[in-house]
């Protein structure tokens, strides 16, 4: 089942950087959340630093950006593994076992929610609905996601994701 | 003349390995010198079918699946672009009974055609409704609607005419016509396999809805999860725009709309309308309080409608057949046809399109033929999170918005979770309040902290030593779920209390386990 396009190549945190890409969003109907999903996309977390900067630029105190920042699940506080892996903890997914599945997961990566696995390859995160509920149990690599996983299916995805990403 | 092959390019698909089966049958097919052409659709809905791939062959239109990337040779062998036998074959795919009992207005062209083409949409009604809306007037277009009897899909169930009069009433130059896209309720996918599937349905929907306002300006909040519905819809609408639908004078009529897609950032609550709003501002996704409706005060204080994504996707039938006619499917107060969305542990998922008075069974037992792991059937959650939980006496209850709120439940967005006999109620109606403290946007204090309480007291009824200590419990576990109900500011504190005390009331031997199971 794989047919991943490889790990998405994040740029290390650059303030500079993070400042020119936001400039479109300034005058744009909901220019935080524009700015912060573009930070997001390119450095995989947006970085405290980007605070002061953000306010600057949409003339906002630093208190109301992290107030956006911290509100919503996507916006990161530090750089995440080479894959994101989100496994769906919804009703229609527990109805097919995904409890268990997230349980067997954990153990294989030797992670909890929120942690990135030791080698830096997954960083594991619980999603509520993936829209797939028909294919339950769900689970989302980066941008694609996953249907009727099995715990074996998952060892071999992992395992081929992990060498592709080395 | 080369062999059309029909693969969607959906969520539903590519989760089962549609991408990898499109690029095998595409060098299978210049391997063995074959002249195809492959056309990317959506998903007509048959999830269990999926991947699902058609041929248009001499024979007709054609069908195979649930394909695996394994059957590409075999498939090829058993000369499959002339429609040839196999043992994935489904033959003429409408002529399943999955399909022939369906009424499909709102879905009528999803997964039939290449999802982007203007002129596929076309050659199948699209866009006659927008030309019927420019060739009317705003009274009339509302007019048509509110004769439609619909109501919004999204949940609550508000007269959609009522509230595009309501805006086309406010004497206000700027107004917004807003799409609700964020789709959070587990076990609900139809917003999501219309924008993939048919996404100028949605297009199409929200210039006329512009039209019947007055309003010139269009957002789309989609959820984050859905990254690929957002590919496909800013491509529908760069096709509409090309093709002269959106942007400026629309059709030579002097009306301008456009449509930009909005992406939230993981936040269940923004699907709440004033919630989504905020967001929309780039602010934190806390509700509003109501008043102001958002149709008077929305969007940076303008005049908004705020419609979710099969409401407005419904508008271009019902300005294309007339509003009579879409009101003569369904009954009662429930007029049309609901796009119902079997999930969970069933054996054949999927979207289901029918006018309202199917009861619950034959949703699940004849559409849904029973459950996936072939497990007795214990209960059926409706409405997203939000939902009540019914158990097998409730099944004869009509799929209808009146009858619902009689047994207790909502219909909301039209998602039905199946459980087997495996589950345990008071894990789900722990879960429930979980789920809400999780996603709570934090402005209320029934809802933040109720939620949080709520998980305490179930955790303590399910580990009561005695009798009494759980009577007292369930005591508090009520009188909570009134304080949330009646004081709660949205529908998220407010109709936590639905999932929890419906679990209570039908499966209450679950609670009295000892522990979780």
């Amino acid at each position: 089942m794989q047919q991943l396009a490889g790990p998405i190549k994040y740029q290390e945190w650059n303030l500079d950087t993070a400042q020119m890409s936001v400039q479109e969003f300034r005058d744009r109907t909901g220019g935080v959340m524009l700015a912060l999903n573009k930070l997001q996309q390119i450095f995989g977390y947006v970085d405290d630093s980007a605070m002061p900067m953000l306010g600057k630029v949409f003339n906002l105190s630093r208190a109301e950006i992290h107030g956006v920042k911290s509100f919503y699940h996507d916006f990161k506080s530090s750089k995440p593994g080479k894959y994101t892996l989100k496994v769906c903890q919804a009703e229609a997914c527990q109805a097919m076992g995904s409890q268990k599945l997230t349980e067997d997961i954990k153990a294989f990566l030797k992670v909890d929610f929120h942690e990135t696995t030791d080698s830096g390859d997954f960083t594991l995160e619980p999603v509520y609905c993936l829209g797939n509920c028909a294919c339950s149990p769900n689970i989302m690599i980066d941008n694609e996601t996953y249907g009727r996983v099995s715990i074996e299916g998952f060892k071999t995805l992992a395992d081929a994701l992990s060498k592709e990403a080395v | 003349m080369s062999i059309k092959i029909y693969i969607p390019r959906e969520t539903t698909s590519a989760s089962l390995g549609a991408e990898l089966i499109a690029r095998a049958i595409d060098t299978e097919a210049k391997y063995r010198n074959i002249d195809i052409e492959i056309v990317r659709n959506g998903s007509r809905g048959a999830c269990w079918l999926e991947p699902l791939i058609e041929v248009e062959s001499a024979a007709g239109r054609v069908g195979y699946g649930p394909v695996v990337l394994e059957d590409v040779p075999d498939l090829f062998d058993a000369d499959f672009i002339n429609g040839g036998k196999h043992a994935k074959s489904l033959g003429d795919v409408e002529a399943l009974p999955w399909f022939k009992n369906q009424e499909r207005l709102t879905f009528a062209r999803c997964g039939i055609i290449d999802a982007t083409s203007v002129s596929a949409y076309e050659s199948l009604g699209g866009f006659a409704g927008l030309k019927n809306a420019l060739a009317s007037d705003a009274d009339g277009i509302i007019q048509e609607v509110l004769d439609s009897g619909l109501r919004g899909r999204g949940g609550a169930a508000f007269p959609t005419g009522i509230k595009w009069r309501t805006v086309a009433d406010c004497d206000i130059e700027q107004k917004y016509i807003v799409c609700n896209a964020d789709e959070g309720d587990s076990g609900t996918f139809s917003d999501r396999m219309i924008m993939e599937g048919d996404p100028l349905s949605l297009v199409e929907g929200m210039a006329i809805a512009g039209l019947a306002v007055g309003a010139d300006t269009g957002y789309i909040y989609l959820r984050s999860e859905y990254p690929l519905t957002q590919t496909i819809l800013n491509e529908a609408i760069a096709a509409a725009t090309d093709a002269g639908y959106l942007g400026s004078d629309i059709q030579g009529s002097g009306k301008n709309f456009t449509i930009e897609v909005f992406m939230g950032a993981g936040a269940y609550i923004c699907g709440e309308e004033t919630s989504l709003l905020e967001s929309l501002e780039g602010k934190r996704g806390q509700i509003r309080f109501k008043p102001p409706l958002p149709a008077i005060e929305g969007l940076f204080g303008k005049p908004t409608v705020v419609n979710n994504v099969i409401s407005l996707a419904t508008v271009p039938v019902i300005l294309e057949k007339g509003g009579k006619h879409y009101a003569e499917y369904g009954q009662g107060r429930s007029l049309g046809t609901m796009p119902l969305q079997l999930g969970g542990n069933i054996k054949q998922g999927g979207l289901v399109e029918k006018a309202f008075g199917l009861t619950l069974r034959q949703l699940i037992e004849d559409f849904g033929a029973g459950t996936a792991t072939g497990r007795p059937f214990r209960a059926v959650q409706v409405g997203g999170p939000l939902g009540a939980y019914f158990p097998d006496e409730l099944l004869d209850t009509q799929l209808d918005y009146e009858e619902f709120a009689k047994a207790g439940g909502m219909l909301g967005h039209g998602g039905v979770v199946v459980f087997d006999d495996s589950v345990d109620m008071a894990k789900q109606a722990r879960f429930s309040m979980e789920f809400c403290a999780v996603e709570s946007c934090g402005k209320c204090t029934p809802c933040r902290i109720g939620s949080v309480r709520g998980m305490e007291v179930i955790d303590r009824i399910v580990e009561a030593q005695n009798e009494e200590d759980r009577e007292s419990q369930h005591i508090v576990l009520k009188d909570l779920c009134e304080t949330m109900e009646s004081a709660s500011l949205c529908a998220m504190g407010g109709l936590t209390p639905i999932p929890v005390m419906s679990a209570i009331k039908h499966f209450a031997a679950d609670f009295n386990k000892g522990e979780l199971q």
